[in-house]
């Protein structure tokens, strides 16, 4: 990029200063904008999280997030990274449900999603696609059908004896043929679409339906005293 | 991170979510240099060879990145040593393939600038790769590039003879004819789930 | 500054050559990236459109109050390191406004960095003259690189949602072209547009070889 390459004609100084000139002035820039603008983005994305929690935990007033630490125990955090669940609270303290966020292959592109689960009723209470490329006007009825959506009011998610599968797996059906509790009634005309949410629901509950359910524990004690 | 399977990655980025037919990455030189079949085969192979070379580099970068904890910086490290990378392949190509540099040279340093390129490097950091995803995935967007390009290239070479209104003649018909690529594109949908 | 080897131009035609006679989308066809990729709605296309506007805008005076301190060996490099620093900045500062907008725009804002238009204007214009005119070129160049990502995404949203900047402006019965939000929609939306300016200027040129030609 810079033309050092060519014979030490041109004075090298003018252009060292003005490189580092220009880079340090730039370098000051970003970090002031960036250290203003870093509260501001933190609380939007805290506050969209808020939000869709709340839609997947109807009853859910207060969110806690917490963390699986050593693949076996949740531990409340206020900001963590990989593998986390966030616990919805009521008025009186008590959890209702488990926010979850799962993804995976869509029709177009990755979809991630976020999917409540009530240890009370052993089932999934809501479920909100987070990020979609689905086709508009097709794939994306995942998104606005009412009818596909309503599926995910109640959404059997129970365990067998042994504590550690579930006792059916999510599945996806041909629209109005949905005849178990823990069918999805797919969409006709984004057939993938539909299928690949109840895969990723699937796929997810299974992995953490068991761990949840095996540590409630953590999760309705662990969010009293901790700030949201 | 991200578990998707390396077959998948590279279907998707080739054919379902074309760079430039579903992205709209690298428009210009797919208008500009897709006039004649040759250049556009060439312009294609230098596409996948910068791709996978800043591919490799914006790996690096943002692992030095997150080492150091300064995400703000992504933008800028990435385009300068992506261009200054490409930059030294060509003086290396040079020195010791005259005849690839000759097939490759000219498009080379047009290649850097091109948002495919930096599109590439910001998707791969975005989507959460690891090193073989991100390789896998700068292959299939080259090669779905390249693609783009020879049959857009080709669907012109025809359309020279065709006449045409002088208003339709140029970049109108040329986005005419990438709509309908575009489109045909489409079908390849659902192919990577 | 004094401007030697450049004719001399008022600052009315600075800032208007943009919006028509230059402009960057429908005269130059540069930038077409973000022009056809964020221009699926009204609302993308208007802040992708202010955006690159205040990058323009921001670089452009930065490179022309360095013009001088700038060596031209490495002016190129400069050129690219002030324009990242205010993509940033942009990244940063609309997704403190609404992580909405910055969720539908994506890596696109990123992409600023490499739409020539505006390394285009650092180099072609604002290296070359002094603040005032860069800016009112830079702010030239931006809304008319802005009006032309309305007109596109006003057309893409009217047909492809039936609704512009999220108004609903059909009855309920209107089924929408859902092929125009979709990237063919892009192409063809563009295409349409370049062929009536297309035949617009050859209407013109045809009717002043015809007033020429009548009074002989």
């Amino acid at each position: 990029m810079t033309e050092t390459t060519q014979p030490a004609r041109p004075p090298v100084w003018p252009m060292y200063r003005s490189l580092v000139g220009i880079g340090v002035l730039c370098a000051v820039l970003i970090v002031l904008v960036f250290d203003g603008t870093r509260p501001i983005i933190a609380r939007n994305r805290a506050e969209a999280l808020e939000r869709a929690v709340f839609t997947v935990l109807p009853d859910a007033t207060r969110r806690v997030t917490f963390a699986l630490v050593d693949e076996r125990r949740f531990e409340p955090v206020t900001n963590g990274s990989g593998s986390l669940l966030h616990a919805g609270f009521d008025a009186d303290d008590r959890l209702v449900g488990v926010a979850v966020e799962a993804g995976g292959m869509g029709y177009a592109d990755t979809i991630s999603l976020l999917y409540g689960y009530s240890p009370a009723a052993e089932t999934i209470v809501g479920m909100q696609v987070l990020t979609s490329k689905e086709t508009p006007g097709l794939g994306d009825k995942i998104q606005t059908d009412e009818d596909f959506l309503a599926n995910f009011a109640a959404l059997d998610v129970k365990l067998d004896e042994t504590g550690t599968t579930l006792r059916h797996r999510i599945e996806t059906v041909k629209q109005g043929t949905k005849s178990e509790p823990w069918q999805i009634d797919g969409i006709t005309g984004a057939t993938i679409s539909s299928e690949a949410i109840g895969d990723i629901l699937a796929a997810s509950s299974a992995y953490w339906v068991p761990l949840i359910r095996r540590r409630l524990e953590d999760l309705e004690t662990g969010g009293i005293d901790a700030a949201p | 991170m991200n578990g998707e399977s390396l077959w998948s990655i590279f279907v998707n980025a080739a054919l379902v979510n074309n760079f430039v037919l579903a992205y709209f990455l690298g428009i210009c030189p797919f208008l500009g240099v897709s006039a004649k079949l040759e250049t556009a085969v060439r312009m294609g192979g230098a596409v996948m060879f910068v791709m996978l070379v800043s591919s490799v580099c914006a790996y690096g970068i943002n692992l030095v990145l997150l080492a150091i904890g300064a995400p703000f910086l992504k933008l800028i490290s990435f385009i300068v040593v992506i261009a200054s990378t490409v930059q030294l392949v060509e003086m290396f190509i040079k020195k010791t393939s005259p005849t690839l540099f000759r097939a490759l040279g000219i498009f080379l340093p047009l290649i850097t600038t091109n948002c495919a390129i930096l599109g590439l490097a910001l998707f791969q950091t975005n989507k959460g790769y690891d090193f073989g995803q991100a390789i896998v995935y700068a292959l299939g967007a080259g090669a779905g590039f390249a693609l783009a390009l020879i049959l857009m290239a080709g669907v012109r070479e025809k359309l020279e003879l065709a006449s045409m209104p002088n208003a339709v003649q140029g970049t109108a018909v040329a986005l005419l004819v990438a709509g309908i690529l575009s489109l045909a594109f489409m079908g390849f949908a659902g192919l990577g789930a | 500054m004094p401007l030697p080897d450049l004719p001399p131009t008022t600052p009315t035609d600075e800032f208007v050559k943009g919006l028509w006679r230059e402009n960057p989308v429908f005269v130059q066809v540069l930038g077409m990236c973000p022009v056809l990729a964020v221009s699926n709605s009204a609302v993308n296309a208007l802040a992708m459109g202010l955006a690159t506007t205040f990058v323009m805008l921001m670089s452009n005076l930065l490179v022309s109050s360095l013009r001088n301190f700038i060596p031209k060996q490495v002016r190129i490099a400069s050129y690219i390191l002030i324009i990242a620093t205010f993509v940033t900045i942009v990244d940063y500062v609309i997704a403190a406004i609404s992580l909405e907008l910055y969720n539908a725009l994506g890596a696109f804002i990123s992409l600023i960095v490499v739409n020539c238009l505006i390394l285009g204007r650092a180099e072609a214009f604002a290296s070359k003259h002094g603040i005032g005119m860069a800016a009112l070129d830079a702010l030239g160049m931006g809304i008319g690189f802005t009006v032309a990502l309305l007109c596109l995404g006003g057309v893409r949203e009217i047909l492809g949602s039936g609704s512009l900047f999220g108004v609903a402006l059909f009855p309920e019965a209107f089924q929408p072209w859902v092929v125009m939000i979709l990237p063919g929609g892009g192409f063809f939306t563009l295409a349409g547009w370049l062929l009536l300016i297309n035949y617009l200027k050859e209407r013109r040129e045809a009717a002043s070889v015809m007033l020429q030609e009548t009074p002989e």
